[in-house]
């Protein structure tokens, strides 16, 4: 379709990053079959996560969770014109392969699957579709970013209906910043030491006063007040995982989350979108959960 | 008479149209209500997810408002997601169902016309009003106009003659990101369009 001598180039940072940035102000949210997904898209979701099974189901079934089926990943593809994305295990390049080949828009390195690799993430320059990971703090963002996320998202706990870790995930990345761009230059190397994270990157963080790419909150959001504590507190936007189709009404609750992430700053709609969606989604304390049973801690 | 440019910031990449306009020096506002867009001399609908801002568009009642700005004559540049809003029509796909569109427009777009994320792409493009040197112009599942109406002027073509910059009057629409790049001459060339509003303030 395009013609020679223009100097194309094709999937480059800046539209993987790119791709990430049109997603910004928006909600990404978790389906299972085409009809779910085609219901995130009436109700505004700006991207599907294309799953197997919903976080929730993941840690109350057990066992090991993996890449998605390729035949419902297609039925999914097929059901929408928004960007389907899809998860694969910490470190298993194969089923990216496999994702990138079948076209998926976005892969997400996810530690809500059994990690397939317990000391390396993907290599994510080695791909031409764009990667969005999970971090806690500002080192393991940096680390993602150099191995080529193209965008970060907070870990949270997800399934458990539960915003308490991905705020905890999300104040340690922005106070990580915030920190770093009040450091004078001579103390970034030791900064980039202590963080773990590369010290072209640790500057750039501290010249920019932000990531060098998007960030997202995902893991525990439920209610569309949920989804405005964590835009205010810096979040560009919004996954939902099990928080809307474990509701008694996802189309409702998944349509006031998309209106909350819009209107993040303005109580007054706040206070309409959330009236009359029904129960939400059973919560889980994070404290009541065995350190095995803990999804955050994977990943390096 | 300082110009004030409108971003639509429903979704999408508003934040990158207002950093530039921070750049050349023009005031820019986010817009998520009608009344925001009260005193705007031109508004940019910025890129994003189609779906998703047609949608918001409809939700909260911005339809008739920006129609009735483009009717008062004020400039509306569309990128991307915002070429695809401000059109007359999308081309039918199996699976879409409902799009709002604003269909001010009088072009037919091609959705997703390069295929999924891994075809995504930037290259050298010639855009009439900018000239030399070329816009490295970045296209993310970025649409093509398929249908141009006898009054749309074509700005920029690919190299095999698919348009993906137009214009008609004051309507600007283009398939590529000008506000993803350095280069500012687009943003440039929009704003000198729009007028102070203050001078129309009676339409108001």
């Amino acid at each position: 379709m395009i013609g020679a001598n223009s100097n194309i180039d094709q999937a480059t940072w800046r539209t993987k990053v790119g791709l990430a940035q049109m997603l910004k102000g928006g909600v990404i949210m978790d389906v299972v079959t085409p009809e779910q997904a085609q219901i995130a898209e009436e109700a505004g979701a700006v991207a599907v996560m294309a799953l197997e099974r919903v976080p929730a189901d993941i840690r109350r079934e057990g066992g090991v969770a993996r890449m998605a089926d390729p035949d419902r990943i297609l039925r999914i593809k097929e059901a929408v014109t928004i960007p389907v994305m899809a998860k694969v295990r910490i470190g298993h390049f194969a089923e990216a392969q496999i994702l990138e080949a079948l076209g998926v828009d976005f892969i997400d390195e996810s530690e809500v699957l059994t990690p397939a690799d317990d000391r390396y993430h993907i290599d994510k320059h080695a791909f031409r579709v764009p990667f969005v990971c999970g971090a806690r703090d500002l080192g393991e963002a940096l680390r993602r970013v150099a191995e080529g996320a193209a965008m970060i998202r907070s870990k949270g706990e997800a399934g458990t209906g539960n915003i308490v870790e991905a705020v905890r995930h999300l104040r340690d990345i922005l106070d990580g910043i915030r920190r770093l761009t009040a450091l004078p230059r001579e103390e970034l190397v030791t900064a980039a030491k202590e963080l773990g994270a590369p010290h072209e990157l640790v500057r750039e963080v501290a010249e920019q006063g932000r990531l060098p790419v998007v960030l997202f909150c995902a893991g525990g959001v439920a209610t569309p007040a949920d989804a405005a504590l964590v835009m205010q507190l810096g979040a560009e936007g919004v996954f939902v995982g099990s928080g809307i189709f474990k509701s008694e009404n996802p189309f409702a609750r998944a349509k006031a989350i998309v209106e909350a992430v819009t209107h993040y700053r303005d109580p007054e709609v706040l206070a309409r979108v959330s009236r009359g969606l029904g129960e939400a989604m059973p919560g889980i304390d994070i404290v009541s959960l065995a350190p095995e049973q803990r999804l955050a801690p994977r990943g390096w | 008479m300082s110009r004030l440019i409108g971003v639509l910031a429903l979704q999408g990449d508003f934040a990158e149209h207002l950093h530039v306009l921070r750049r050349i020096g023009v005031e820019g506002r986010e817009v998520r209500r009608p009344a925001d867009l009260e005193g705007v001399a031109g508004l940019i609908i910025p890129g994003g997810e189609s779906t998703t801002i047609g949608r918001l568009l409809e939700r909260f009642e911005l339809v008739e408002p920006i129609r009735a700005l483009a009717q008062a004559g004020r400039p509306i540049w569309g990128t991307c997601a915002g070429l695809i809003v401000l059109a007359r029509e999308v081309v039918a796909e199996t699976r879409a169902r409902h799009q709002p569109l604003l269909g001010l427009l009088d072009v037919v777009i091609r959705r997703n016309a390069f295929g999924s994320q891994r075809e995504s792409f930037e290259c050298d493009l010639l855009v009439e009003p900018l000239g030399l040197p070329l816009l490295r112009a970045v296209f993310i599942r970025a649409p093509v106009v398929e249908v141009v109406g006898p009054t749309v002027e074509v700005l920029a073509r690919l190299p095999d003659g698919t348009p993906v910059a137009v214009r008609q009057g004051p309507l600007i629409g283009t398939a590529f990101h000008p506000e993803l790049t350095d280069d500012l001459r687009f943003h440039r060339w929009f704003c000198s369009l729009a007028t102070p509003a203050a001078s129309l303030q009676s339409t108001a």
